[in-house]
């Protein structure tokens, strides 16, 4: 009976080790201090109405930059233990983490990272900039919108439900690779975890790259044609076209794993004519696109960035656009060098490196495009251009050591080593989240109507990259000495310890550069008199998003803009068309979404339904996906999901009568 | 262009997007398919188990239920409500019945012995063929649910709308199934 309740889930699960007891007591205290907090400002209403039930893509993307801020947080204190563990742990001294402990928290720092940190952030960039760049009220369905948003928190939240409830965290490495994932080796629940958290927060992916896909191609300004769209909205539209087309691929191999697991069938199993092979070929046949789908929505930003600070046009838009294009294409054949050593032969390995060198023309093309764009123009060195340059030296440096990788017979040598764990950190953090940085910077006054402090913005870089540098050198230098990643424990005669204590300085040093970012935003809060954006236009910017004020009311734009040329609002300043002037009587009425908590029902649904499944509790398995359907049928009944904003109430709020 | 027709479009597209997706998974199931239907561990093959005859039958059904469901599309752009229902409602009844057969030979072959868990093989076969018949019974449902909303309020553009696309996501699964009965079920019994 109590089997049927309960299902696998026993009081031995509950948290038992110091790290996970530290965790519980941070989430609970933490839940519990802001509840507190919620209910003393009489908060509830407002949290509900004005935020979580929003279908603002303006909020939404605010909700997925808090929330991937907190899983950065979370992530980086997983380094650091990998990092100390590694400094420690040589000769006879075994350090503090046990080896099976060790497992999970490398398996959680990088599915986090990937998944709720970077996916996060650009999630939350795309949802807040590009409907304002190419001049649209709104996204294509902004219920979907929702929807991604909270299978995403769902995924989030049961990633980490582990800490609550117990059990074990996956300890497979970040993809689980089977047969080490399947329930042979991995009896606990860890891996079933992994593959619900990902599942559901997988599917909350795709549906938003449909939605950004439709929104881009169907919703945009008059006169934009594609060839007049921002580089950050090409880019985007770049990465949602690779999400959609792999992330069904992910969300296959992870049933087929559930599979085997739950059902006990055999698709990667070493037995009953299963085939492990194929786990890997289709895991990385979504896996290294994933890495683009990372990486491309940063090249946009840097695109915008470079043009605006160095105040000229984007030196030859076409190229950039059409190299844009080019990485989301090769990206899909090259999935392959990331299992070189799996034995399919010198032609196969010899196609899929040849395509790898073939990434570094468009994104060599790229480069120079920023370079030579910053050539001649007049440069304002402030905190998103200095990232651009921290990225320019490290991506170029990683991405050379991707070259060298890209050779199979070099790749043999360094295969599953240091080595490569410094080069996609390389490309992880100086590629993509520097992007994220320079973006978040950039369009901070445009998420919140002040900019961020300069200085501190400037001494947090210097410690990123420098501490970047310090951290991930010696990792390059121990990966050519032959250390293997994911090592729990090395002997002393390697003589290996020096580099990895250089290399815990380093994140030290990185982690006081994410203080001071901390620091900044604080004293940006408080300072925010001295910083305030009144134009809507602080950095003398090129695109339509500068248009609008800030922070943006939440129909966007009253009028839409007419768009003439590439730099739209740039064009609009220089011209003679003027802003304001008798715009009075041409105020339209607006149709907008209504706010919908439906999106969190479902998520809510599907995250215990993902629950019942880990711990095989069956009947509540059945309940929940059954009120998920529920939930859609009764969605599909309500006709009515849109209310119409009238003209005069459009005027009121543009002169700022009331306040939008 | 008006509002309406703009909806319709932009909903179009968004969902011929999702059909996309839908049709990598399906590739990637194939994929496995094709990889692993050699692997039979000793157990039965394709060659064995499946009834060439059966698996037509199914095909009839299933392409005949496009067509009605296509008759019915363009009823319902003609605004004849009885028609329109007739034609699902024969849809209906096709998909069902074509789900029924599919049910029965899968208890069929589990009662058997030949389980999904026998052989990798048979893990592969059941997935995919079940990927299929999970999506013709999330069709039916679908089918349902807008044979309510036609009754409350007849044909309504939000209601033609909606039907449009079930149509699309019914001829979809038709496709999927034409390669369904020739990679699995031909190839299977040939070579």
């Amino acid at each position: 009976m109590m089997n049927f309740i309960f299902g696998k889930l026993t009081l031995d699960a509950l948290p038992h080790a110091w790290f996970t007891i530290g965790g519980t007591a941070t989430i609970t205290l933490g839940g519990i201090a802001t509840a507190l907090l919620l209910t003393k400002y009489k908060k509830w209403k407002w949290l509900w109405e004005k935020w979580l039930t929003s279908t603002d893509p303006k909020k939404i993307g605010i909700m997925y930059i808090i929330v991937a801020s907190l899983m950065l947080f979370r992530g980086a204190l997983d380094a650091l233990m990998i990092w100390t563990q590694q400094a420690m742990s040589t000769g006879s001294s075994h350090g503090y983490l046990s080896p099976a402990h060790f497992q999970q928290i490398f398996t959680a720092h990088g599915d986090i990272m990937v998944f709720f940190v970077t996916m996060g952030f650009l999630f939350g960039l795309i949802n807040f900039i590009v409907p304002l760049q190419i001049g649209a009220r709104d996204l294509a369905f902004p219920f979907l919108n929702t929807l991604g948003f909270w299978l995403y928190v769902a995924g989030v939240v049961l990633i980490n439900m582990f800490f609550v409830f117990g059990g074990d965290f996956a300890a497979a490495g970040w993809l689980s690779i089977a047969p080490l994932s399947e329930l042979q080796f991995s009896p606990g629940i860890g891996v079933d975890y992994w593959i619900w958290s990902l599942q559901i927060s997988g599917i909350g992916s795709l549906i938003g790259g449909i939605n950004f896909i439709a929104t881009i191609i169907k919703m945009r300004a008059p006169g934009m044609s594609l060839f007049k769209m921002p580089l950050f909205t090409w880019t985007s539209l770049c990465s949602m076209v690779l999400v959609v087309s792999v992330f069904p691929i992910l969300a296959v191999t992870i049933a087929l794993l559930n599979l085997d697991r739950f059902f006990g069938m055999h698709f990667f199993t070493s037995t009953a004519g299963g085939n492990p092979m194929m786990y890997t070929n289709l895991i990385w046949t979504w896996g290294h696109p994933e890495v683009y789908i990372l990486i491309l929505p940063g090249f946009g930003i840097f695109s915008e960035v470079v043009s605006t600070f160095s105040q000229k046009k984007l030196f030859s838009y076409s190229s950039q656009v059409a190299a844009a294009i080019g990485v989301t294409l090769l990206s899909m054949v090259v999935w392959m060098h990331h299992f070189f050593t799996m034995g399919a032969g010198a032609d196969v390995n010899a196609f899929f490196g040849i395509m790898t060198m073939f990434i570094a023309v468009p994104t060599g093309v790229l480069v120079f495009n920023w370079l030579a764009t910053m050539f001649r123009g007049k440069i304002v060195y402030s905190t998103p251009i200095l990232w651009f340059l921290g990225f320019v030296a490290t991506f170029t440096f990683g991405g050379m050591a991707g070259v060298l990788m890209s050779v199979p017979p070099a790749d043999f040598q360094v295969h599953n080593s240091l080595f490569l764990v410094a080069h996609f950190h390389t490309m992880i953090i100086g590629g993509a989240l520097f992007g994220i940085f320079a973006g978040l910077t950039y369009w901070f006054p445009k998420f919140t109507g002040f900019k961020l402090d300069e200085k501190l913005g400037i001494y947090s870089f210097w410690f990123w990259l420098i501490g970047f540098f310090v951290s991930f050198i010696p990792l390059y230098i121990l990966g050519f000495m032959g250390a293997t990643r994911r090592l729990d424990h090395y002997s002393s005669s390697t003589g290996w310890q020096p580099l990895f204590i250089t290399s815990l300085i380093g994140f030290c040093i990185i982690a006081i550069g994410a203080g001071i970012q901390v620091l900044q935003v604080i004293v940006s809060i408080k300072n925010r008199k001295q910083n305030l954006d009144t134009t809507g236009d602080p950095w003398n910017g090129r695109t339509l998003e500068w248009a609008t004020k800030s922070p943006p009311s939440f129909y966007n734009f009253a009028i839409i803009p007419e768009v003439k040329d590439r730099d739209a609002f740039w064009d609009i300043k220089q011209g003679s068309r003027v802003k304001d002037q008798g715009l009075m009587e041409k105020y339209e009425d607006i149709e907008m979404p209504k706010n919908t908590a439906m999106g969190i029902y479902v998520a809510g649904f599907l995250f215990v339904f993902g629950f019942a499944m880990v711990w095989h509790i069956i009947w509540l398995a059945i309940i929940t996906l059954i009120g998920t359907i529920v939930c859609f049928i009764i969605r599909a009944f309500d006709d009515e999901s849109e209310y119409v904003l009238p003209a005069s109430e459009v005027a009121k709020i543009e002169e700022g009568r009331i306040h939008g | 262009m008006d509002k309406h027709e703009f909806n319709n479009e932009k909903t179009q597209f968004g969902f011929w997007v999702y059909l996309m997706t839908d049709l990598l998974m399906f590739a990637a199931l194939f994929a496995t398919f094709a990889v692993l239907r050699k692997n039979t561990f000793g157990g039965p093959s394709g060659r064995d188990l499946f009834n060439l005859q059966f698996a037509l039958t199914e095909t009839l059904i299933l392409l005949t239920s496009s067509f009605t469901c296509g008759l019915g599309i363009i009823f319902a752009q003609k605004k004849k409500v009885k028609q329109t229902v007739i034609f699902f409602g024969i849809t209906f009844l096709l998909g069902i019945s074509f789900l029924g057969m599919e049910i029965y030979e899968f208890s069929h072959l589990i009662t058997d012995g030949n389980s999904p868990q026998r052989s990798a093989f048979l893990s592969s076969f059941f997935t995919l063929v079940g990927t299929h018949g999970l999506h013709i019974t999330s069709g039916l449902l679908w089918m349902i649910i807008l044979f309510i909303q036609i009754f409350r309020k007849g044909l309504t553009d939000s209601n033609l709308r909606k039907l449009t696309l079930l149509s699309i996501f019914w001829h979809f699964l038709d496709i999927v199934w034409i390669f369904i009965f020739t990679i699995v079920y031909l190839m299977g019994a040939v070579l």
